[in-house]
């Protein structure tokens, strides 16, 4: 049994991912309590399909973790962190440091030591950055004050993550010396080394940190381009892993944390051109580890214990999630948070989080925790996760409702949180234009582009240009499909801009599409998807061509001009009407016989039936002089008759 | 509701809003949208038309038909409207279709200019700063409406636009909408709009 134990293992994680997830989802659950059921259902407790090489799982999807915090780098700009300074040092380091007091009290008075009570208000201070996000996103609160606040907290979190890593291991005490030896040993043993070593040590980790400095911020350019222009994109995505791997492999040399130097990765590379590529690549790997973390998590969550102290737990429970809601609404109170708003984020912020398994299991492993308490505390925490979504269905139905009459429908702004409202898709000569006309208008747009040169070049004239290819649904996504109003259509391949067409409009319905036809069939193929906001590539250019030969033959400037217009008009008019010849028989123009010859007979053939030669009645005396004459003629006439 | 009785003491009003920068419009803008909603009530906005100058002038010349009063509604740019409203007017007041021996498309409508303007009343006088009243430089849309058949209304003028407060502002839209639906439902007699040379006059009469 045990040769095929990896695929057995292999197949019970994925099956409980599977059925549990979609459910939890359905559920208003979110996947993080998914994945915590399920890892509880295939666990000791009820299936006991999983044993003890649940332990070994759980140290493999700790890679999880370590990748979602080089994804947490990447997206933190140090500009949005200067903005938003306020609320986030503010607000979220009041409610680390409080929340870590007090918590810490409590542990005290429950007869920890001062070194467990620090460990146990940090890792609890700590909520769920996946689960908020996620309940607030799906909410479309996101960008309510409250998302807002929120946000900043989590991110004040997810920086003191980096510390608090580093923090842990020191505060290890003899009394859990017996622990399990896990790989982390070397990384105490390193730590108390440094009293001895001291100086050598630290000098080591300066180097292995400027290395990955110097390498993220000048060599990783060039390693990615080179790579970037095989064109081959499994390439791509094993760099990107191994720049993780890598980082993770070097950090342990030194003594670090993984997590702590991916992040520092994440960081230095938050900037690169190659940003959302390297996102999009590493997201579905770090969705899934984490997601198989979680259900290592789950089956290792000791059910004999809430078994044994029912009181204790769910004393505690109500605890944590008082203390957390109390100091939240708070502080949200003297942040400006009223009403609807402060409930909603006090509510959606008052539970342990997922970093908390990770530093429970961290802190046991380092002996800074015993295994009583570290068994006790996942559990809290887990409830306290499960709880979130059932606090905030109290809210919605009854204090929400009693609350209406005295909130203020204003408190629930919507804030500009400085995202671009376009993406261009395409950045050569066309896209290039587009571009220039925004930013001449005080706009910004995201721009996508498959050609490691051209962003080469234009990054130097400061525009923001992303590397990738724009027809993968990843990739749109990070750019930001969600929040952007205009998605221009720029590349200078037919299919390539269908796919992306076809894209957005089944995974971002409400996104406006503008776009580049580059031939009277790509018109046609906009036309049939209902998209009526394109622009032939040349049409333009040629009309303005075919202005200034006018004029070479004798028309007046303005003339020539409005006979242009006319022409422009008219020559829609037509596309509309060979659209319905496109539409009726395709294959006659799908056939490669359908060259430009073929086109150009059509088109001068249309424009026989629609009169082209219309003669420009603007400000035309013609019927006005001649009823004029007419006029004088009677005049003439009758003056006869009278003579 | 509406029987088709009601609806012939109904005339059908089309509204032409010709304002180039809408989004720097206060008093215009607050007017237009003033009549949002109202049956029978036809809003162009000129310049989102045609912001190329490109007007479609048999488009324009049914909808004229169709419509039995005419509003000019334009900020009071060097005594006289924006330059679209003049290339509006070149261009689909056709001889043949609305003046002329043939023209007589428009006959028996009415034509209403709404304006705003930056001197107050007094100022709009022989002995005053403008050297005329208003009513003397309206002349040339005066004269256009005569031309082609039709009847030109008192004005309907918002006065002293550059110190305005935003009270006056939306006393003018709802007073704006009040004409709007005068004209529409017929209140006025031929002989009340003889009368006055301001539509701002006739507003105690007004619905």
């Amino acid at each position: 049994m045990h040769d095929q134990s990896f695929f057995f293992q292999a197949l019970v994680y994925l099956t409980a991912a599977v059925i549990s997830v979609p459910i939890a989802k359905r559920l208003g659950f979110g996947s993080v309590l998914g994945y915590l059921v399920a890892g509880i259902i295939i666990g000791p407790f009820v299936l006991g399909l999983i044993g003890e090489e649940g332990e070994d799982v759980m140290h493999f999807a700790e890679f999880g973790v370590v990748m979602m915090l080089f994804l947490i780098g990447l997206e933190l700009r140090p500009s949005l962190l200067w903005q938003m300074r306020r609320s986030i040092f503010g607000l979220g380091g009041l409610q680390l440091v409080v929340t870590t007091v007090l918590i810490g009290a409590v542990a005290l008075a429950f007869r920890q030591t001062t070194n467990e009570a620090l460990a146990i208000g940090l890792i609890l201070a700590l909520s769920s950055t996946a689960m908020i996000l996620q309940t607030l996103v799906e909410r479309g609160q996101i960008k309510t004050s409250a998302g807002q606040a929120s946000f900043s907290v989590l991110l004040m979190q997810d920086i003191a993550v980096i510390p608090i890593l580093a923090l842990l291991p020191l505060l290890a005490s003899e009394i859990h010396g017996a622990g399990a030896a896990g790989h982390h040993d070397e990384a105490v043993r390193t730590f108390a080394g440094i009293a001895i070593e001291g100086w050598f040590k630290v000098g080591l980790i300066l180097v292995v940190i400027t290395g990955i400095v110097l390498v993220g911020r000048f060599l990783s350019r060039y390693i990615f381009r080179f790579i970037a222009q095989t064109g081959l994109r499994e390439i791509f995505t094993a760099t990107a892993l191994l720049l993780i791997v890598a980082i993770a492999v070097v950090m342990d040399l030194v003594g670090l944390s993984p997590a702590l130097g991916a992040f520092l990765a994440g960081v230095v590379l938050a900037d690169n051109e190659y940003r959302h590529e390297l996102e999009a690549n590493i997201e579905p790997f770090k969705g899934l580890l984490l997601g198989l973390f979680f259900l290592a998590v789950g089956a290792s969550i000791d059910f004999n214990l809430l078994v044994d102290q029912p009181g204790l737990i769910l004393a505690l429970l109500a605890i944590l999630i008082g203390v957390k809601f109390i100091v939240l609404f708070l502080l949200g109170r003297a942040f400006g948070l009223r009403g609807g708003q402060g409930m909603l984020f006090s509510l959606v912020l008052a539970q342990g989080g997922e970093f908390a398994f990770v530093l429970i299991s961290y802190s046991m492993q380092n002996q800074v925790l015993s295994p009583e308490a570290s068994g006790i505390l996942l559990i809290v925490v887990a409830l306290s996760m499960a709880s979130t979504p059932l606090l905030l269905l109290l809210n919605e139905k009854v204090i929400r409702p009693l609350m209406e009459d005295s909130s203020n429908e204003q408190t629930a702004d919507v804030i500009d949180d400085g995202e671009t409202p376009v993406i261009i898709a395409g950045f050569g000569r066309f896209g290039v234009v587009v571009g220039r006309l925004l930013i001449a208008n005080g706009f910004t747009a995201t721009v996508l582009d498959d050609n490691p040169d051209n962003i080469q070049v234009l990054r130097k004239f400061g525009f923001k240009v992303y590397y990738g290819d724009a027809t993968r649904s990843n990739l749109l996504h990070a750019a930001g499909c969600d929040t952007a109003k205009a998605l221009v259509i720029a590349v200078d391949d037919m299919s390539k801009a269908l796919k992306i067409a076809d894209l957005v409009q089944r995974d971002y319905p409400h996104l406006e599409l503008i776009g580049r036809a580059v031939s009277k069939q790509h018109a046609y193929e906009y036309l049939k998807r209902g998209i009526t906001n394109y622009e032939h590539e040349t049409f333009s250019a040629s009309l303005h061509v075919g202005i200034k030969t006018l004029e070479k033959l004798g028309f007046n400037p303005y003339q020539a001009h409005r006979a242009a217009k006319i022409f422009r008009h008219h020559n829609k008019a037509i596309e509309k009407e060979l659209f319905k010849h496109y539409e009726e028989d395709e294959k006659k123009y799908l056939s490669e016989s359908m060259r430009f010859a073929d086109e150009l007979e059509e088109l001068l053939k249309s424009e026989k039936h629609q009169s082209i030669h219309e003669y420009d009645t603007a400000w035309d005396n013609t019927s006005r002089r001649e009823e004029a004459a007419e006029v004088a003629q009677q005049n003439n006439d009758e003056g006869q008759k009278r003579i | 509701m509406e029987t088709e009785k009601t609806k012939e003491h109904r005339d059908r009003v089309l509204v032409y809003f010709a304002h180039p920068t809408p989004h720097k419009s206060r008093i215009n803008s607050a007017m237009l949208q003033s009549l949002e909603g109202l049956e029978d009530v036809t809003v162009r906005k000129l310049y989102d038309l045609y912001p190329d100058f490109h007007i479609d002038i048999k488009l324009e010349q049914r909808l004229l038909v169709e419509h039995n009063v005419i509003v000019w509604q334009h900020p009071f740019y060097w005594y006289s409207a924006p330059p679209l409203l003049k290339e509006w007017i070149d261009l689909v007041l056709e001889h043949g279709f609305a003046f002329g021996h043939e023209g007589n498309a428009l006959k028996g409508k009415k034509v209403l200019t709404v304006t705003t303007t930056g001197g107050r009343q007094e100022a709009y006088r022989e002995d005053g700063r403008n050297n005329f009243t208003m009513r003397q430089l309206l002349a040339p849309y005066e004269q256009t409406v005569n031309q082609c058949k039709m009847t030109y209304l008192p004005p309907f003028i918002v006065h002293g636009s550059l110190l305005i407060d935003e009270e006056h502002i939306r006393k003018a839209a709802t007073d704006y909408r009040k004409i709007i639906v005068s004209l529409r439902d017929k209140i006025f007699s031929n002989n009340e709009l003889k009368e006055h040379m301001y539509m701002n006059n006739l507003l105690d009469q007004a619905v």
